[in-house]
């Protein structure tokens, strides 16, 4: 980004980012893939010139009652947010927006979403973008279109290269169209709140609130909150009636873990996901920012083991968000606990987590298949 | 459907390939004898068999992996095998492939509660997951029809769903991670108890792989806390696109039932006579599934009713008690028996957009007459995942071949309204000649160098899913 002459090209539709593509073979001259450049995310990478997916916009394809949404990569992520809202529906996942957290101004497009797997506090329930995720067109490094997938929720034709590109940085082809399965907005929410718990209390609290039968759709820690003492919150969603029976409900099984406050105010409840979906708290303080996934059960292992400057907990504590004092080595720190740790902001360590030596080998092998001639985002993931 | 000629070379090595999976396998854990490998000669699809060169059924990660190595070396095609339900022909062996059957793998590795996961082998039943933690008050959600007999290592090829998957999703979404032998024998681990993955997300993409990437022996899957109750409410139309009308609207409305059944007369009649569930006489029937507490299922039974209401229905029939509700799932449950009773069938599995279901029902019904065959339509609407039932005989010549051309018609107008060949069945062998209807040259290459960074030499259930003119150069 420090770059004063950048190469941008910007096409209008598929046959041209393909063509444009093909030429980049001959020419052996490679890409930054560039949506809303929200989500600068992944290790540095020097590319020739950069490719901007805006051109590539507009909703192609949206049907209410089939619960599905197809759309151009490059269609600004606000644009199909307004548009399930005027049907009373929306994307699952609750993506992140990354914007505030990494200082960056840009319009987030969904094919940024996509490429980046971006999901929120309701991946608990609802799973993350590639569960919601059921079609793909991208263009390979060869300059071929290929569609996977479909408009369809149940599809089995063929291997899912659909989550394959979900979370794959743009380093497997450019994306030129997404299709999603949609869901239904809920009528109501309420929050269970809980003050004062410590983290391990927390742990196991949002451990006997994913066991109840009662559909929990948000579960969060924050060992520091914005007065100072921790929170826990725990979000129940759906049909008006039905949500005020299992907040009660659950605050009486949760009786254990202390008096919970039901908040059901949409705008306070709203504010107080999105604090935790964009790991607000975070926002303009220094030091690094990793975000960990582990089994629920270990995230408080996670933060005991960190030393952070500041951690909080979402997914009932199988995400375990972190701000680090700079360079500090944390995959070190806590290598005996299972599973991964992404560095989201900072510099010096590698962004994603090493893997063993054969998902390595098969992860390099897929790269040469679908970009041989590693003309996309070259270094930022493999 | 043709298969490959087998390799004359292998035939010709059997008993020396036998001796050396014997030297890695007890005894009983390799079958040659020409009468034994005949139980493994064809899975659900009848119509298809051949006995494998031999079957292997090794107890543990470890002999997979040996198994699998040998058949590297000697370059022998390996058909792996869950509990043989495939529909679609999955574990359809050839005369030189070696069935590798997961049956002996069936542990509970580990059940967690509070991180709602359970690691299982395999080779353990869909139902027995579900069996082995609702003491504790939990379910593992996908469930397909043959919940009772199929195996997770099934399920994971092919990517398995069910009626509740409009609420819960398939096996993709509910696979935390799996532990897979590559052919070359090498053992990977993808996922694990955390809830992604890292890197690409290779788990997605085995998910369904149809055991051409490798022979996945163990999972993470993930467990859900049972709702409190749910309920069912029957509804009758007189006409196919009324219902079909009915179903996007309680779609649209907000209500996400946890199934949205759809039988057309041709089955509601069948069943009738079958199981006798006291259906009432009608064109097209709804059976819509809710979960929840007592206030919750009424809140939303409110909902739908009010949405049915405006569609006119012959009847609406709300389930008063778990009796009732038995009744109204005893027709649908025994409908593919039901068809049984009549004649020979083919269940195809196409998925359609829900909005195209009333032209799509028109269209399948004068095909029909076109090909001289009954069909009656049974499916998962609420995500246009369809299952005609095409009626055939076959001990009269040639019926076969017409039931064919006519699901292959069928498909292919599934196609052609935005959707896909199949939706949770898998194409294995049965739709591998239709694949180009659905995916062009360079869709299907792609799919192709997939299999070649996990199976360079091919060898893994190497004649299933593509068109074999396609894959003819890399079989080889």
């Amino acid at each position: 980004m420090s770059e004063v002459l950048e190469r941008v090209v910007r096409p209008a539709a598929e046959a041209e980012l393909a063509s444009i593509v093909k030429e980049a073979v001959t020419s052996k001259s490679s890409f930054q893939i560039r949506g809303g450049d929200t989500r600068p995310i992944g290790n540095p990478l020097a590319a020739a010139q950069v490719l901007e997916t805006g051109g590539l916009t507009g909703i192609t394809l949206y049907d209410p009652g089939a619960l599905t949404l197809v759309a151009r990569a490059g269609t600004p992520l606000s644009d199909i947010e307004a548009a399930l809202d005027a049907e009373g529906q929306m994307l699952p996942f609750e993506p992140m927006d990354h914007r505030a957290l990494l200082g960056t101004t840009g319009t987030p497009t969904i094919g940024g979403v996509v490429a980046t797997n971006a999901s929120g506090p309701r991946r608990l329930k609802a799973g993350s973008c590639r569960d919601s995720l059921i079609g793909v067109r991208f263009v390979t490094g060869e300059g071929e279109v290929v569609k996977n997938g479909g408009r369809v929720m149940k599809n089995v034709t063929g291997y899912d290269l659909v989550k394959l590109m979900a979370g794959s940085y743009g380093t497997l082809g450019v994306m030129t169209e997404v299709s999603f399965k949609v869901l239904p907005k809920p009528q109501a929410t309420a929050v269970l709140l809980f003050e004062g718990l410590d983290t391990a209390e927390a742990t196991a609290c949002l451990a006997d609130a994913m066991r109840s039968p009662f559909d929990v759709s948000g579960a969060a820690h924050i060992p520091v909150g914005v007065d100072g003492a921790p929170v826990t919150m725990i979000r129940i969603e759906g049909l008006e009636q039905s949500v005020s029976y299992r907040a009660d409900a659950l605050a009486k099984e949760l009786r254990a873990h202390g008096t919970a406050e039901i908040e059901t105010d949409p705008v306070r409840t709203e504010a107080g996901w999105r604090y935790v979906r964009d790991a607000e708290a975070f926002s303009g303080k220094p030091g690094d920012v990793w975000r960990v996934s582990v089994k629920p059960s270990d995230g408080q292992r996670v933060i005991a083991a960190a030393g952070a400057e500041d951690a909080f907990l979402d997914w009932q504590g199988g995400l375990v968000w972190l701000r680090m004092a700079e360079g500090v080595p944390l995959r070190d720190r806590i290598a005996d606990i299972p599973g991964h740790a992404t560095l989201i902001r900072g510099a010096g360590q590698r962004a994603f987590q090493p893997e063993p030596m054969a998902l390595s080998r098969l992860a390099q092998g897929l790269r040469a298949k679908f970009d041989p001639h590693s003309l996309f985002n070259p270094g930022r993931m493999i | 459907m043709q298969m490959p000629d087998p390799n004359q070379m292998i035939l010709d090595r059997k008993a020396h390939i036998v001796a050396r999976l014997q030297d890695v396998l007890p005894d009983d854990a390799v079958i040659h004898s020409d009468n034994e490998v005949r139980a493994y000669e064809c899975d659900a699809l009848t119509a298809y068999k051949c006995p494998p060169l031999a079957a292997v059924l090794p107890a543990n990660t470890a002999e997979v992996a040996a198994v699998l190595r040998i058949c590297h070396e000697e370059r022998v095609p390996v058909v792996p095998r869950g509990s043989g339900t495939s529909l679609a022909g999955g574990a359809l062996p050839t005369a030189d492939a070696i069935i590798l059957g997961v049956s002996k793998l069936a542990d509970v590795l580990e059940t967690d509660y509070d991180n709602r996961f359970i690691r299982v082998q395999t080779g353990r039943t869909n139902l027995s997951v579900t069996g082995a933690v609702e003491h504790e008050g939990f379910f593992y959600a996908p469930d397909p029809s043959s919940q009772l007999a199929c195996a997770i290592a099934g399920n994971v090829a092919m990517n398995s769903g069910g009626a509740h998957c409009l609420k819960y999703g398939v096996t993709t979404n509910n696979l935390l991670g799996v532990t897979m032998v590559t052919m070359e024998g090498e053992v990977v681990e993808i996922g694990g108890a955390h809830l992604d993955a890292s890197g690409y997300d290779l788990l997605g993409l085995i998910c369904g792989s149809e055991g051409q990437l490798g022979v996945v022996t163990e999972a993470t899957l993930r467990i859900l806390a049972k709702p409190e109750g749910a309920r069912p409410i029957l509804m009758a139309f007189d006409s196919n696109e009324v219902a079909g009308a009915c179903v996007s609207d309680i779609i649209r409305a907000g209500v996400l039932p946890v199934a949205i059944e759809f039988m057309d007369r041709p089955c509601i009649e069948a069943c009738e006579a079958f199981a006798k569930a006291g259906y009432p006489d009608c064109e097209a029937l709804l059976i819509v599934e809710v979960e929840g507490s007592e206030a919750e299922i009424t809140e939303q039974l409110e909902a739908i009713k009010a949405i049915a209401v405006t569609h006119n229905p012959v009847e609406m029939r709300e389930s008063k008690s778990a009796a009732e509700s038995a009744a109204i799932w005893l027709g649908r449950k025994s409908a593919f028996g039901a068809m049984g009773q009549i004649n020979d069938y083919m269940c195809l599995d196409g998925t359609i957009p829900v909005s195209e279901l009333p032209l799509v029902l028109r269209r399948i019904s004068e095909l029909s007459d076109e090909f001289g065959l009954k069909v009656a339509n049974v499916f998962h609407a609420g995500d246009g995942n369809m299952h005609p039932l095409i009626l055939f005989d076959a001990n009269k010549p040639g019926d076969l071949e017409t039931c064919e051309a006519f699901g292959a018609e069928i498909l292919k107008l599934c196609v052609e309204v935005g959707g896909c060949l199949t939706g949770e069945h898998g194409v294995g062998i049965e739709k591998r000649d239709l694949m180009h209807v659905q995916f062009d040259h360079a869709d299907l290459e792609m799919q192709l160098r997939v299999k070649d960074v996990f199976d360079p030499g091919w060898l893994l259930n190497p004649a299933k899913v593509f068109p074999l003119d396609v894959t003819e150069g890399r079989r080889q």
